[in-house]
């Protein structure tokens, strides 16, 4: 079929035509034209946002509580420049992300034009492709060539330029268009010598560990890392991108490894004689001090990017291709083992995995002033609000504490900024979650400092109809910097106190959440705690925002200190774990 | 640190070299030489690159190299398999007294003068990096003026050719 259309009806043609079905943005000059025909759609909802880093992170919420691709658009220069933290968000956690932008008038492209950024220029880096439309016959193809980069192999954004005469122009529209992409090979299959290699070694192993990262959530492969792990026997560990990829709550499960990670899995990696890294990237964040990290542990390396594999440590069995087909390739190939009459012993390994669970649980301080206890805040919750909520973090003390003391049962119920770590997250990208998951609860826990950053996005909320709830864990400072500042700076806290002294908190949180047309509810002891989110949860018409207002020196432990060896774990200020303390020891019923 | 070239395929589109550039950039691998041009496909390009790097930083700088959309195919030229030639033009000084000579330089590098004037010439010279380095350092005594030179371009020795499978897909997909 074709038709006569201007570049603007085909670009939200091609936009309802790909399902696209909402869209987060703002217009402005340069993209008005594609505002009007998106005025007469009625396969696309268009959410009108308050800033356009709210439009991308909404985008990149959708698209982590759904697994579609997230949309948003903007129009040039600052319309454009705005997205730039949510694309660079969107590129280090691997999230599919189309971002459409306005450009100037082709003519006037070079020439310092009023709104002019070479948002194509910019974005380089932290895309993983970006397209500039030079004639608007290709507005189409571009589109449906920037849906499949996005949402294929490792998932990313793409950015879209389009002039605004390209817009405005009359062309041609047909549907389907066929993609000219022929430098783009995504996902090969598993190699299947080295997918046994990788089952003999897992057999053959005493100290095996799943180190399972976000591309398995990417790849849809919770089902099957549930099946490889009870069919290997093998202890496993979630990164922070893969929280919910397997339910806390299986014995299997070691906790979450990292610079925050419990003792158990930390220990675990770091005592390992076998890593079966998958879908992970062997973050700094994971590794801590890269020469001392898992020492004696070989390497096979999973993940649909080639680049990443040896990027960080040499891997000893590379396989490169889709998770899920790694993992259903791996479980055969166990099994053969098995039947061969190979299986794994991991007896003295589990003895000494469970002692490390076992001395070493993740756990909180009261407060000696009888402040509110942040951990208790999010510890009560998650256990009042189940399995089934979906959790959106900001950045810092409060998302550490949301993903150690959260139970994640399921897949895609927990979503936050790994990689870039963007502080004013969580509210746009809750937003964005309860858009694509209008009958989840969602709850967004974010700080007072990252709340600051966007939280305009609550009149959206208001306003389009999107009742996210939000609780500000409200220490009344950046509580992660001044918990280095404590540890690091001899307690020199520096521009950290929010509050700077003031007895009132400026702004107040329950007044402005009441501004922007929410229910805003405070609490602030722990006898409290229990209600208010009840109360919180009794709220459906409207988003809600819970000013906890906890006090300022609770510090998130486990830590391993940037740049240090994970064999450097602290508990608690000046206190490391004894990972040998349970060698020998009978744990009992263990 | 050793040489590496890269024979690079890509799409022949606008900004495909600042994609190229800003990746080596962006990762800390610094380029010796680069030289773009056409192939005998119009729709694709050609860039030899050349690297100073160890093995394991080269094989991130390929894997990079190959998830850019635009890039079609990256490949690295084993130096005792592949002609590689740079070419070099040069302005020296050359009164009656010395151009006899430097015209003699010239001849014993299979060198071409293409352009006199009355106190210099200027030398079109092809070759490896080494003899382009001694064919320097054969003129300087008689005062090189001006001197510019293109990156390397390098080709596998043999029938084989790395971009004709290439081609083929460009063809199917155009």
């Amino acid at each position: 079929m074709t038709e006569r259309v201007t570049g603007a009806q085909a670009m939200v043609r091609a936009l309802e035509e790909l399902d696209a079905q909402v869209v987060f943005g703002i217009p402005g000059g340069a993209i008005l034209p594609a505002y009007d025909p998106i005025f007469d759609s009625k396969r696309l909802r268009h959410i009108l946002v308050r800033h356009e880093q709210g439009a991308g992170h909404a985008a990149t919420g959708y698209a982590q509580a759904t697994g579609r691709v997230g949309v948003c658009m903007a129009t040039s220069g600052p319309g454009a420049t705005n997205l730039v933290t949510p694309i660079a968000d969107a590129y280090m956690d691997s999230v599919p992300l189309v971002a459409i932008t306005g450009q100037v008038p082709s003519a006037a492209i070079g020439t310092d034009a009023f709104q002019e950024a070479d948002i194509c220029g910019i974005t380089m880096p932290i895309t993983k492709h970006n397209f500039l439309v030079q004639n608007p016959a290709d507005i189409p193809r571009i589109l449906t060539e920037a849906f499949h980069i996005a949402s294929t192999g490792r998932p990313g954004p793409v950015l879209v330029d389009i002039p605004k005469d390209a817009l405005q122009a009359q062309t041609d529209f047909t549907w389907p268009v066929e993609m000219q992409l022929p430098g783009y090979r995504p996902a090969a299959k598993p190699h299947g010598k080295q997918v046994r290699e990788a089952a003999r070694l897992m057999v053959d192993a005493k100290r095996p560990v799943l180190y399972v990262g976000g591309g398995v959530l990417k790849a849809h492969a919770a089902e099957e890392l549930r099946r490889l792990a009870e069919v290997s026997g093998i202890p496993v560990v979630t990164t922070l991108m893969a929280r919910g990829a397997f339910p806390d709550s299986h014995p299997q499960h070691m906790g979450m490894p990292g610079m925050h990670g419990s003792v158990g899995a930390v220990a675990a990696l770091q005592r390992s004689d076998l890593l079966v890294a998958l879908g992970a990237r062997f973050d700094d964040r994971v590794t801590g001090k890269l020469s001392s990290f898992a020492p004696g542990a070989t390497v096979v390396h999973a993940d649909i990017d080639p680049a990443e594999i040896s990027k960080n440590r040499t891997a000893d069995v590379p396989i490169v291709g889709d998770v899920r087909e790694v993992i259903a390739d791996l479980i055969i190939a166990i099994e053969a083992e098995h039947e061969a009459g190979r299986q794994g012993d991991y007896a003295a390994w589990w003895k000494q995995c469970n002692g490390w669970k076992k001395t070493y649980p993740l756990g909180y301080d009261e407060h000696e002033d009888g402040t509110l206890v942040p951990q208790y805040v999010i510890d009560r919750l998650g256990k009042i609000c189940g399995p089934d909520t979906v959790i959106v973090a900001g950045v810092g003390q409060h998302q550490m504490w949301a993903s150690q003391f959260i139970s994640y049962e399921k897949p895609y119920t927990w979503i936050n900024s790994g990689g870039l770590g963007t502080m004013g997250f969580a509210v746009p990208a809750a937003m964005g979650a309860k858009v694509g998951r209008p009958d989840a609860l969602v709850w967004a826990v974010d700080g007072d400092g990252c709340f600051q950053m966007t939280n305009q996005e609550l009149t959206t909320c208001a306003i389009e109809g999107i009742p996210i709830k939000v609780a500000v864990i409200n220490n009344g400072s950046l509580g992660m910097v001044r918990q280095w500042q404590t540890l690091f700076y001899e307690g020199r806290y520096s521009n950290t106190d929010l509050k700077a002294g003031r007895s009132q908190y400026l702004p107040d949180f329950v007044m402005l959440a009441e501004a922007m047309g929410c229910v805003g509810l405070r609490c602030d002891a722990a006898d409290d705690v229990d209600a208010t989110i009840e109360k919180a949860m009794a709220v459906d018409d409207a988003p809600v925002v819970v000013d906890f207002v906890v006090g300022k020196d609770a510090m998130v432990w486990p830590m391993v200190a940037a740049g240090t060896s994970n064999d450097d774990i602290k508990i608690a200020r000046e206190t490391a774990p004894d990972f040998d303390y349970e060698m020998g020891e009978v744990v009992d019923g263990e | 640190m050793s040489r590496h070239t890269l024979s690079v395929l890509v799409e022949n589109k606008p900004g495909v070299l600042a994609r190229v550039a800003a990746l080596f950039s962006r990762r800390g691998f610094n380029i010796d030489s680069l030289a773009v041009g056409p192939t005998e496909h119009s729709d694709v390009s050609r860039m030899t690159i050349v690297v100073n790097v160890e093995d394991l930083p080269l094989e991130q700088v390929t894997k990079q190299l190959n998830k850019l959309i635009n890039v079609l195919k990256v490949v690295e030229l084993d130096t005792e398999s592949a002609v590689q030639r740079e070419l070099m033009l040069v302005k020296v000084k050359a009164d009656q007294a010395t151009r006899s000579q430097v015209l003699e330089v010239v001849q014993v590098f299979r060198a071409k003068v293409v352009d006199v004037a009355t106190d210099a010439v200027t030398i079109e010279v092809t070759g490896t990096a080494d003899k382009l380095d001694a064919f320097i350092r054969v003129l300087e005594p008689y005062g090189i003026r001006e001197l510019v030179q293109s990156g390397v371009v390098a080709v596998g020795r043999g029938a084989r050719s790395i971009t004709d499978r290439t081609l083929r897909s460009v063809e199917r997909t155009a």
